[in-house]
């Protein structure tokens, strides 16, 4: 039995609004898909930083940025939770489906925004738990309730929310921002358009509905497909960077221009893609591919700074 | 004052909220501990 001894809590029809929200629905309010793009980002950064951590520390600073990461989502679908509502992609999560209250979400994102960050700047340090927080701040304040729902850039411009975390973590072994944390940032910042694009082009009509100026939607499809094409060729160079600026091998340099081939030759394959077409069969092979691209992009930054710490003799 | 009789559902996920909640705090004494023993260490080391 409980005792319901305020007004908050009882809802308009004067029946109690109990929550009967699981831990599972809570755990989805963290977006949990682009959590795991968040912590292998994040990691790459930390292990390809100069310098050494504690392995421990290191867990917990990948722990923090990913619960910021999760934390950003929550309070994103707490701000969203009209448009999820309509849009097919999104109508099954834990606000719309009735299964969180918004002011739940509100207060589970805060919180855990507070913790991770807090956390983060006692355990590793304050300059990777500030960036943290404007991470948190630009993703929900600038991308979620400004630029979404009002300029077809939104994720051009919002995109810088996802290529923080390579950034946050190489500052937690550093502490401060240098040229290649800078180009880390840069892959993922000029990816994020060509990714979100092909993801428009095919759930345009979702789009539509709700009001949300997404490229396809405002400047037409053609231009969002030229657009599409001059990011993946930006994409591309900003793959190959990590080698011009010699913090990468030439393996992986050819890798990576071998990668970025394919994303501009996906994107090649929009641009033809018949106006009106229903099916839109390169834009989701397109979104496919991209996903790949850079988890294949940061998997080989990796590999390539472990072969070299065997081929010096020792590992790094 | 107003009561109300929770019904099976609800009992269900408040054990589980609570559960999970749990977990986290028993997991955040553990963190703190943890990363209290390495600052220490290092400091000592230092």
């Amino acid at each position: 039995m409980t005792l319901i001894d305020n007004h908050e809590a009882v809802g308009m029809e004067g029946a109690p609004r109990l929550s009967e929200a699981s831990a599972r629905d809570y755990f989805e309010l963290l977006k949990p898909r682009v959590m795991s793009l968040v912590v292998f980002t994040a990691f790459a950064g930390l292990v390809l930083a100069p310098g050494q951590i504690n392995p421990v520390i290191g867990f917990i600073a990948i722990l923090c940025i990913a619960v910021g990461a999760g934390a950003s989502g929550a309070l994103n679908m707490w701000y969203d939770a009209d448009i999820d509502a309509v849009m097919t992609r999104t109508a099954q999560r834990p606000i719309p489906a009735g299964k969180v209250l918004p002011q739940e979400a509100l207060a589970f994102g805060l919180t855990l925004s507070a913790f991770s960050v807090t956390i983060l700047g006692l355990a590793v340090n304050w300059f990777a738990a500030g960036l943290l927080a404007f991470t948190i701040f630009f993703y929900v304040v600038i991308y979620t309730m400004w630029l979404k729902r009002s300029t077809p850039q939104n994720i051009v411009i919002g995109g810088a929310a996802g290529a923080f975390p390579p950034m946050i973590g190489w500052a937690c072994v550093t502490g401060g921002i240098s040229i290649e944390s800078i180009v880390l940032f840069l892959i993922i910042f000029l990816w994020t358009p060509a990714h979100f694009w092909a993801l428009a082009l095919f759930k345009m009509r979702d789009y539509d509905a709700v009001g949300v100026p997404m490229m396809p939607n405002v400047c037409g499809e053609a231009t969002t497909k030229r657009q599409i094409v001059v990011y993946a060729v930006l994409t591309a160079l900003s793959g190959i960077c990590p080698t011009l600026l010699g913090f990468a091998s030439l393996g992986y340099g050819a890798f990576a221009a071998a990668m970025g081939l394919g994303f501009v030759w996906y994107s090649l394959g929009v641009l033809r893609m018949p106006e009106g077409d229903k099916r839109m069969l390169p834009a989701k092979k397109l979104f496919g591919f991209s996903i790949a691209y850079l988890f294949a992009i940061f998997s080989a930054l990796l590999a390539d700074l472990l072969i070299a710490g065997i081929w010096r003799g020792g590992i790094v | 004052m107003e009561t109300v009789e929770l019904s099976d559902a609800q009992k269900k996920s408040r054990r589980g909220r609570n559960i999970a909640l749990g977990l986290v705090l028993v997991g955040l004494v553990a963190l703190f501990y943890v990363v209290t023993l390495i600052k220490f260490g290092s400091g000592m080391a230092h």
